[in-house]
């Protein structure tokens, strides 16, 4: 090859071909539609909050002012149809379904998710993993009607005092919907471990149990806290399946007495659904104050993402 | 979990163990036919034994009637051209083999007697008294002192816990390198480090045997003249069974050689000297000589 042809080759064609410019445009407008979309929700968010608390006009059908920022935020009852503006009422009961699943699904998604990766036969985790998927599709609604339908009857017999509607049908099922996701990301996690960790565990007389506690969930650690918080956000998003099994009643309950998971209560996202399918008018304050519980929402989504990516570079895996 | 009863469990499972000694292990393993040993002999009864031992993967034969005869307390080497099988006999020792679903063996395969592919037999009792050091370095992602402790904890030795970690990493010749960062994560050592490391942590809890495979194939020259130090040293009170490509290192290291060829073959197996100066067979002193493999 002469050197002529050889500088011919290097020159620079490929890098400004239509077809390369095209793409990249088009993969570059796809990115910003994306981030455009995401500015426009916070924007819309901001702006329609702030107009709830600085909403001064008597309204029809509502007595009184519209709530403070601290009312909003400290306040314990919730009554949008009389003024009461109080968020802690829905946020604990979000609060509680957050507890109540994740003492559901954090432990058995990890079991499940262990048993996957270090004890079940490649056979058995073929038939496993895509049964874990397909209970992850099914539509959340469908939830909703399974835990009053199958769940609350079922634990009727055993605690006094249930009604159809209550907490705890609606945090075992979001538990249950929340273990695929779990078990799916913890199992990634761990079949992500090295074979090599386990060749030294075993090589050193390490049984399955020890190899599996000692050495494949520590060094998977991150991947499985991600796992948490994942579903921890999707059972805090999670709308049709506790709004159907919960109640619709806005109640102050302590979070961390488990003899209020009895109660009925409302959730943030309930909350939202219930006032926007309900009696609310575009424009008056209870529509509004959607959009006040919908920020509350968002910054506690937000700061949980900011601890996941946190606790990712934390315990980051390093095999 | 680890209640199972099988005679190397029970073993495993008693404090007594703290310092299995050879006698030790020949009274509870009660095998009439136990080669016993009278340490005063200059040729040691040999502590592994293999007859006739067949391994296939599938279909696919791996190792050929194996029989062999290890030593106590020397290190044997065993050397052969690539996918030879030598490996997979290593495996066998410690019966890693169990984790190659694949992976079927026949005959047998002695330590002090007992077949350690008995139905009785506890893999996780067998491993406990037969340490193993990867081709990769590959320590836990805790710290070094965890690395080094974990086998006594889950074998629950007894003692002293900080002075067995620290006579271990000692003896490994990395205990000047670590001391002052016992808490450091095993793997910000270097690779040399690392290595030397899994050694400490498979000696710590006082294995009878140590398997290593290749374990310097993945580091820089330095680094292997220290871990084939080491490797000596160790022979003292340790039989090693060693698998090298580096003939060499066997050579240098080693008091017996296997040598291992295609076909998962033993072709000859004696002193290292006798097996690289005056080889029995064509095809080893071929090999030795670099004319295949
Ligand atoms: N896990 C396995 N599954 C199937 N075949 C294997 C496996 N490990 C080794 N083998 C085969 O067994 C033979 C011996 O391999 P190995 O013991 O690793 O050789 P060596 O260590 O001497 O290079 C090779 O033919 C190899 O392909
Ligand atoms: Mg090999």
């Amino acid at each position: 090859m002469s050197g002529d042809s050889l500088a011919d080759d290097l020159t620079r064609r490929t890098q400004n071909a239509p077809p390369e410019l095209l793409s990249r445009t088009f993969f570059f407008v796809c990115a910003a539609l994306s981030i455009a979309t995401t500015i426009g929700l916070i924007v819309l968010l901001t702006t329609e909050a702030a107009k709830f608390f600085t909403f001064s006009a008597p309204l029809v059908g509502v007595e009184g002012e519209t709530a403070t920022v601290v009312e909003f935020l400290t306040g314990t009852e919730w009554q949008p149809t009389s003024g009461r503006f109080g968020v802690l009422a829905l946020v604990t009961a979000t609060l509680m379904v957050m507890i109540g699943s994740s003492i559901i699904a954090l432990p058995l998604g990890v079991g499940t998710a262990i048993y996957l990766s270090e004890y079940a036969s490649p056979r058995v985790r073929s038939i496993l993993k895509p049964g874990l998927e397909i209970l992850a599709g099914i539509p959340t609604v469908v939830y909703g009607f399974f835990a009053i339908i199958y769940i609350t009857p079922m634990l009727q017999p055993f605690v006094p005092g249930l009604g159809t509607f209550n907490m705890l049908s609606a945090c075992i099922v979001v538990g249950i919907m929340i273990i695929p996701m779990v078990a799916s990301i913890s199992e990634d996690a761990m079949s992500a471990v090295p074979e090599e960790l386990r060749q030294a565990g075993y090589g050193m007389g390490a049984t399955k149990f020890e190899v599996s506690t000692d050495i494949v969930v520590p060094s998977a650690l991150s991947g499985i806290f991600s796992s948490f918080i994942l579903a921890l956000s999707r059972a805090i998003g999670e709308t049709m399946a506790v709004t159907i099994a919960a109640g619709s009643t806005a109640q102050f309950l302590n979070p961390f007495n488990p003899a209020t998971y009895t109660e009925r209560a409302l959730p943030m996202t309930a909350a939202m659904i219930k006032l926007i399918g309900g009696d609310v008018t575009g424009g008056g304050l209870a529509y509004r104050s959607v959009f006040a519980i919908g920020i509350t929402l968002f910054v506690i989504t937000l700061a949980m993402n900011v601890i996941s990516d946190y606790v990712a570079q934390r315990y980051r895996e390093e095999y | 979990m680890s209640d199972n009863t099988s005679e190397f469990s029970a073993d495993a499972g008693d404090g007594e163990t703290a310092d299995p000694t050879a006698d030790d292990m020949v009274i509870e393993t009660d095998v009439a036919s136990a080669t016993s040993s009278s340490e005063t002999t200059t040729t040691p009864d040999p502590i592994i034994r293999s007859r006739d031992l067949d391994v296939f993967y599938g279909e696919e034969q791996a190792l050929d009637s194996i029989d062999i005869d290890i030593p106590e307390n020397r290190v044997t080497a065993i050397i052969g051209p690539s996918g030879c099988g030598k490996s997979t006999f290593l495996r066998c020792i410690n019966r890693m083999n169990d984790r190659i679903e694949a992976c079927r063996v026949e005959g047998e395969l002695s330590l002090r007697g007992k077949n350690v592919y008995d139905p009785d037999v506890d893999p996780v009792a067998l491993r406990r008294r037969v340490g193993m050091v990867f081709q990769e370095p590959n320590p836990f992602p805790k710290s070094i002192y965890d690395n080094v402790a974990y086998g006594l904890e889950i074998q629950d030795v007894e003692g002293d816990h900080d002075e067995i970690v620290e006579q271990s990493l000692k003896r490994a010749a990395l205990w000047d390198e670590v001391s002052h960062q016992l808490d450091s994560s095993g793997l910000e050592l270097s690779g040399g480090q690392q290595q030397r490391l899994c050694i400490a942590r498979a000696i710590a809890p006082d294995p009878e045997v140590l398997l290593m495979d290749e374990p310097a194939s993945a580091l820089d020259p330095v680094a292997t003249s220290q871990v084939e130090d080491l490797i000596e040293e160790l022979a003292e009170d340790y039989t090693v069974v060693i698998v090298t490509h580096n003939m060499q290192q066997a050579a240098r290291i080693s008091d017996k050689t296997a040598v291992f060829l295609t076909g998962g073959e033993l072709v000859e197996f004696g002193d290292t000297d006798q097996i690289f100066e005056n080889p029995e067979h064509d095809r080893v002193e071929d090999y030795i000589t670099g004319k295949f493999g």
